[in-house]
């Protein structure tokens, strides 16, 4: 059964009002939220701070449940830079890979952020380059 | 049910298996709909004798419980050593009470009333999972529907409208008509003349005329046809005011550049269709409907620290969580394994090489679930949302309304984040659980304004924290599935591996069912032969 077609200047009046202004205190205000699949977070610190702490933990000491999130603190491992950054690129056991998640110069950052931090001392600081050769 | 149909199902396939032979059956079986829908193929039967045979489980989830409740019935001696102190794992209900301390030491405690609660792990059951409902049936478990499409629940992007969501009915509708008008037009102009016969083409403007909702110039238009679909700007009413009004369609550009068409096609995808179910109070009834069954066989507060096997039998060490420095044994002559892989991959465990790769080769999702509690249920009184879930770009990316309690006054619950994998996943995860809450409601505010008055408290569960799985699921890559998928389910000597990690089904708990329904049936056909 057809209806008969009105037409109508009527247009749906908006029910809510959508400007909201973020509190300055608030961490969806203070905090980088990316908008797609890649991080937008381009420092090391930053980086740290919204993605690796979220295991390593904010101390980057670690955690252990059933299982353990390895602490990064003081850790010879990072000595040769190559290892930390395969292992954000390509993961490792329950590690989720980040390599299409960052460009080179992302994992570089964050790489030469936890290596001389957290009681790490290594001063060879890495590029994009050494990341790219990574992915090969 | 008194209105049986006069001619059942059944029924009419052994009539057509009669007449017209068994290849005949299996394709109308098929076009029915029955034979290649789920790989469940009904109540598992073990026949043929265990022998006694002892079995160890490790890991009292869906998985594990699968395994006990059906090894057990088929004359096996079993045992399950369980981390948590209560069994289900990811099947798993948060309420009012409940504390909740994850990785790092972060604890909340739930404020939420009594008898509301949030689902942190799964929370919706699809039809087609036939073992699970399967389950659920023999096991008492009461199901409701829970809504996946709520054609009244928000599509919004932060960057289109305003800012302002928008109903789901009237993105819809939009992006129908618009596409319809489109086609109808290009039809019109001759343009397809090359490709669709003129019989077509009269059917396809009959098709695009109601399928898009034109007018008779196949136009879509502010009209009481389109109003049927997208609503009205005044509703039908009674006696003096009964006139609807027709709402103002929006235009194709907008529609196509606000993306908003892009959330409509997932409630299409097999896995999201209805009917989709919840259990009555709560994901973890399933749980504990299984613990009713298998719980005197599981030993609590267990954790797992190596996992050895030889000719004759399985040796698993553990350690109790309030005396963690005295390491106990537990031996099977198998053991069916479900503990996730990014706590397996980390254990001293006797398998071959091609088993020990594959449990390295799978990282695990992320994924963060936030419950916030307000004073009223404002989505329904205010906004006649009833259940289902908006969509939106901003970082929270869903709010779900709760598919219980509808249309009552008082307090309620929403989930407030739902984030699977992608950056915003492991942004939330990095934070503590009370700046997630805090982001989640100033996010929330977008969408709903009155998020600023009515909200209380909330709890907020990030999948790489939790203690006993370290993440979500097992995100298996294409490449990593080839590679390592069929290493991983084989049995290894005396162990085989289960869980939604050991399955085609990441994430569902259907996957976790048909894993262990696929081992303990490989596993007792050995038994059996040896």
């Amino acid at each position: 059964m057809m209806t008969t077609a009105k037409t109508s200047g009527v247009v749906m009046l908006a029910l809510l009002s959508t400007t909201v202004a973020l509190a300055e205190d608030n961490p969806a205000s203070k905090r980088t939220f990316s908008s797609g699949y890649r991080f937008v977070e381009m420092t090391g610190e930053e980086l740290f701070a919204n993605v690796c702490q979220g295991c390593h933990m904010p101390d980057a000491l670690g955690a252990s449940g059933a299982g353990t999130y390895p602490s990064l603190a003081a850790n010879k491992n990072l000595e040769s830079p190559g290892y930390p950054i395969g292992l954000i690129v390509n993961g490792r056991r329950g590690m989720p890979p980040f390599g299409d998640m960052m460009t080179d110069g992302q994992v570089a950052a964050v790489v030469n952020y936890v290596r001389t931090h957290f009681g790490n001392n290594f001063t060879d600081a890495v590029t994009a380059r050494d990341v790219q050769d990574v992915r090969r | 049910m008194d209105n049986e149909p006069n001619l059942r199902r059944r029924d009419l396939l052994a009539l057509i298996g009669t007449v017209a032979g068994s290849s005949a059956m299996y394709h109308a079986m098929t076009s029915l709909g029955f034979a290649s829908e789920s790989a469940y193929r009904g109540p598992v039967k073990l026949e043929g004798n265990a022998k006694g045979a002892s079995v160890l489980i490790l890991g009292a989830g869906l998985a594990g419980m699968t395994a006990a409740l059906e090894l057990r019935k088929a004359g096996y001696k079993v045992q399950i050593l369980e981390f948590n102190s209560r069994a289900g794992g990811r099947n798993w209900t948060i309420r009012g009470g409940d504390v909740v301390t994850e990785l790092g030491g972060f604890k909340q405690k739930c404020e939420f009333e009594q008898g509301l609660y949030i689902n942190p792990g799964p929370w919706r059951i699809p039809y087609h999972h036939r073992a699970l409902l399967d389950y659920c049936r023999r096991l008492n478990v009461t199901l409701e529907p829970f809504i996946q499409l709520n054609h009244n629940a928000y599509l919004h992007a932060a960057r289109a409208f305003d800012g302002k969501p928008q109903r789901i009915r009237s993105v819809k509708a939009d992006f129908q008509g618009g596409v319809s008008e489109l086609l109808a037009r290009v039809t019109q102009q001759g343009k397809l003349d090359e490709t669709v016969s003129k019989e077509d083409q009269e059917i396809l403007l009959q098709s695009l005329r109601a399928w898009g909702a034109l007018d008779r110039d196949h136009k879509y238009n502010a009209n009481l046809i389109s109003a049927e679909f997208r609503g009205y700007a005044r509703d039908p009413g009674g006696g003096l005011t009964a006139d609807p009004l027709p709402s103002e369609p929006v235009g194709l550009s907008e529609i196509l550049r606000s993306r908003l068409w892009r959330y409509l096609q997932a409630f299409a995808r097999y896995n999201f269709q209805t009917t989709m179910f919840q259990p009555v109070g709560g994901m973890d009834a399933i749980g504990k409907a299984f613990a009713r069954e298998v719980g005197e066989v599981i030993r609590y507060n267990a954790r797992v620290t190596q996992i050895q096997q030889n000719g004759s039998g399985v040796t698993v060490s553990y350690v109790d969580a309030a005396k963690p420095s005295i390491v106990q044994q537990a031996t099977a002559d198998w053991c069916i394994c479900t503990i996730p892989l990014s706590i397996l991959s980390q254990l001293p465990l006797d398998v071959s090489g091609p088993m020990k790769n594959a449990i390295e080769a799978v990282p695990y999702a992320g994924s963060v679930k936030i419950g916030l509690q307000f004073k009223r249920r404002f989505w329904e009184e205010d906004e006649a949302i009833y259940g289902g879930i908006s969509f939106t770009d901003l970082p929270i990316r869903q709010i779900a309304y709760p598919n219980y309690g509808f249309n009552r006054s008082g307090r309620g619950i929403l989930l407030g984040a739902y984030l699977f994998e992608g950056a915003n996943s492991y942004e939330f995860t990095a934070m503590s659980p009370a700046e997630r809450v805090a982001s989640a409601v100033e996010f929330g505010a977008m969408i709903h304004p009155q998020y600023k008055h009515e909200f209380e408290n909330g709890v907020a569960v990030a999948w790489h924290r939790v203690p006993f799985t370290l993440g979500c699921s097992g995100e298996w890559s294409d490449a990593a599935r080839t590679q390592h998928y069929r290493n991983l389910c084989q049995i290894d000597g005396r162990i085989v591996l289960a869980g939604e990690h050991a399955s085609d089904l990441p994430a569902w708990q259907e996957g976790a069912i048909l894993s262990a329904l696929d081992a303990i049936g490989r596993l007792h056909e050995r038994v059996v032969k040896t």
